[in-house]
């Protein structure tokens, strides 16, 4: 008998979902708004979706090469990086600002900070931060190929007009390509929750926490309902605010997350220089990412109180 | 707040469930290790040379916390020599060779039993240790004093993938479960007893609520199939919601845990007076060609047992006692089954190799799937940096290493792992700690 047996510590079996299936459905869920981003926007949005999901990919696996490290492509996570960061974006961006913003993202944001699992921030948020800032690439919105180019929803909020909410919901109105289109994010947020791939709390109580301190502001029901329908909320608080690494791992620690990221987010669509403040919201919630971990306790099982 | 203990949904395989146990009647020889309980290992009385029977004393219990050792078949002991346990530890094992006969050692007569007294005595001698898997010896358990036992949990859960050897005991053995309760009841004065079973075991839950319709003190708990239910702080919890303060044990709160196998045993020895010598365990395993339950003698070789449960399909690449979540891997097939082993299972190439693991993605499916809220990521992440304060800040001591955090991990982390030596590094700075407080 061959006396070479396989030794390790128990559990003996392990379950088959790997992090490459988590990648996996992330991007499955952002499929509704990556193809309504194309009808709405048209070929412009998939130029860019391809440029940014190719320059993720090949930039992440040439550091790999330089460093002659082991490839992690397989992982689908620089996928998930590119599209996000492409959904972020508004038609308009040349594709080689978008291409330097996705080479930025992996890179610098996740590469140099050791990969998958130990960047700071998240990589497309700050890659679309970056670009903000580089090149004032959001400045002008890109409108959808069949409205009236008039101004993104939130500028007209801010000018005391509400856009109809019918098409704040189906995404028929100016902004970055993967933002707009309520309908198709929301489908996408149910199928996360169905495949148990996020937990309900980061979105709906960062959403929740925008409708509210916007309707104490407002005073208006449906201002209030048009602010959490409009700009990059639902795309940030459902995918980029939901991102394992840079949000916290309990319930409670979820929660702290969530109602931080709403009350900077309004308070920079009010009383800020930019119109949006989702990104800037979630990077510096994703800052104080390890506080709230460490501030929030943890009840063990029989431990003390 | 009422603590709602988590737990993952993994696959039964319970292949065997339902079949009768078959007896192995022969067997050449026996390796009968001093050490198949927790505590000092037993002292063995016989030398190379003697001739023994079923049931003759081959090894004398050593201090409290220890428990006796008998021959499992008739014939000659070939030799003692000290030999390494599947838990590390180089104890003496007792070899005996089969003579054929099978021969019962004449003395074994059912125990004389009047007195609370009497009866812990006899369960001390009768060498029964907790049969579920942790090996506590039995009389220890009992010994506790009468008006601080509050109930008599039975844990008939059987929560591991696989073994169905529990449930067996419960459809087949009820009545010496019965006999071992009422005479629990009558001597150590015990109330109450709950009997806690998974769901999905439907014949043993039937079994168990004829056993109880006769007792009214006995009440049958149907729990769900949630691995892990039989832990005994989750069974605990589950049945009494009685919470059990990290570090203590079951007694602290009132509640006495015993394994349905090893009361059936008890009830059967109460009877007999024959000491534990063999045990029914699942043989199983994707390497395993007929899965069966087969009533082993103790220290029978795991090769043995598995050539009688018509040998290997496939070439074993990993052996292991007891279930796939918790059990033990071996080195090899030479390894016997103790008093303690309810399982034995061969995997082939494909379920031997575990994936390959990766970065850890910060998800949190170790921590959300923990039945006791501890974080094993952070303790992860303090082992790597000996910080013995943030290990503790997670809860490292309340592990109970299920192992359903490295189950669930999608980077195939080896959390429970990491876990245990977490533990070790923790225990070891905390009696430095101590020295160094008693020093001054």
């Amino acid at each position: 008998m061959d006396s070479k047996l396989h030794i390790s510590v128990s559990p003996h079996i392990r379950s088959k979902k790997s992090t490459k299936d988590i990648m996996l459905d992330v991007i499955i869920a952002l499929i509704p708004a990556t193809v309504a981003a194309v009808i709405l926007f048209g070929l412009p949005a998939l130029w860019l979706v391809i440029a940014c999901v190719a320059s993720a990919v090949l930039g992440e696996a040439l550091f790999y090469k330089v460093l002659k490290k082991e490839l992690p492509i397989g992982d689908l996570s620089a996928v998930v990086t590119g599209l996000l960061l492409a959904l972020n974006l508004s038609a308009n961006v040349p594709v080689w600002q978008a291409v330097i913003g996705s080479l930025f993202a992996i890179i610098i944001v996740k590469c140099f900070f050791g990969g998958i699992g130990c960047n700071v921030v998240n990589p497309a948020i700050t890659g679309r931060v970056f670009m903000l800032i580089a090149f004032g690439s959001m400045a002008q919105s890109a409108f959808p190929l069949d409205s009236v180019a008039t101004a993104t929803p939130l500028v007209e909020l801010a000018e005391g007009n509400t856009p109809a909410l019918l098409d704040l919901f189906i995404g028929n109105v100016g902004g970055c390509i993967g933002e707009t289109s309520a309908l198709a994010l929301l489908i996408g947020f149910v199928y996360l929750l169905v495949r148990k791939v996020i937990s309900w709390h980061i979105p709906t109580v960062y959403v929740a926490t925008v409708f509210l301190f916007t309707l104490a502001v407002k005073g208006d029901l449906t201002v209030a309902l048009a602010y959490i329908l409009s700009g990059g909320l639902l795309l940030g608080a459902i995918f980029m605010a939901t991102d394992y690494v840079t949000s916290p791992s309990t319930p409670w620690g979820k929660v702290i997350f969530g109602v931080g990221a709403g009350v900077i987010t309004v308070l920079i669509r009010f009383w800020g220089n930019y119109p949006e403040g989702v990104s800037f919201a979630i990077l510096l919630m994703n800052i104080l990412n390890p506080f709230i971990e460490k501030w929030t306790p943890r009840k063990v099982f029989g431990g003390q109180k | 707040m009422a603590f709602s203990l988590h737990g993952i949904h993994i696959p039964h395989r319970k292949n065997t469930a339902d079949t009768p146990a078959i007896t192995m009647e022969k067997v050449a020889k026996v390796i009968i290790p001093m050490g198949m309980h927790i505590g000092a290992p037993a002292v063995p009385v016989v030398k190379v040379g003697d001739a023994v029977k079923k049931g003759t004393l081959i090894a004398e219990q050593n201090g409290f916390v220890s428990s006796p050792v008998y021959a499992s078949i008739s014939g000659t002991v070939k030799e003692i020599s000290d030999k390494l346990q599947s838990d590390g530890r180089k104890v003496p094992a007792i070899v005996i060779e089969a003579d054929g006969e099978n021969l019962v050692e004449e003395s074994v007569a059912p125990p004389t039993v009047n007195s609370r007294e009497e009866l812990i005595e006899a369960i001390k001698k009768s060498g029964i240790v907790g049969l579920g898997g942790a090996g506590f010896p039995t009389f220890v358990k009992l010994s506790a004093e009468p008006e601080k036992i509050e109930e008599l949990i039975v844990n008939g859960a059987e929560c591991e993938p696989y073994i169905t050897s529990d449930s067996l005991t419960m459809t087949e053995r009820a009545e010496d479960m019965a006999y071992a309760i009422s005479v629990l009841q009558k001597y150590l004065g015990i109330k109450k007893v709950i009997i806690g079973i998974e769901s999905n075991k439907k014949r043993a839950i039937a079994s168990m609520k004829k056993l109880a319709a006769n007792n009214s003190a006995v009440k049958v708990a149907t729990l769900p199939a949630v691995y892990p239910q039989g832990g005994e702080k989750v069974l605990v919890y589950h049945t009494t919601g009685k919470v059990i303060p990290v570090g203590k044990l079951p007694l602290d709160v009132g509640s006495v845990v015993i394994n349905c196998t090893t009361l059936a045993v008890i009830g059967s020895y109460l009877k007999t007076g024959m000491p534990l010598i063999e045990k029914c365990i699942t043989v199983d395993g994707s390497a395993v060609n007929e899965p069966k339950n087969v009533i082993v003698p103790i220290g029978a070789s795991m090769a043995d047992v598995f050539e009688f449960a018509g040998g290997f399909k496939e070439e074993p690449k990993k052996v292991i006692y007891g279930g796939p979540m918790m059990g033990i891997s071996v080195t090899d097939l030479d390894a016997p089954i103790l008093k303690n082993t309810n399982a034995i299972l061969a995997f082939n190439e494909k379920d031997a190799t575990l994936p390959k693991e990766t970065s850890c993605i910060r998800c949190g499916a170790c921590y959300n799937n923990c039945p006791f809220g501890i974080s094993p990521v952070a303790i992860e992440k303090a082992y790597k940096t000996a910080d013995t304060v943030a290990m503790d800040e997670a809860g490292a001591e309340a592990c109970m290493e299920c192992g359903c955090c490295s189950y669930v991990c999608p980077a195939h982390r080896p959390l429970v792992q990491t876990n245990k030596l977490a533990k070790a590094m923790l225990k070891e700075a905390r009696s430095k700690e101590k020295a160094k407080e008693d020093e001054k």
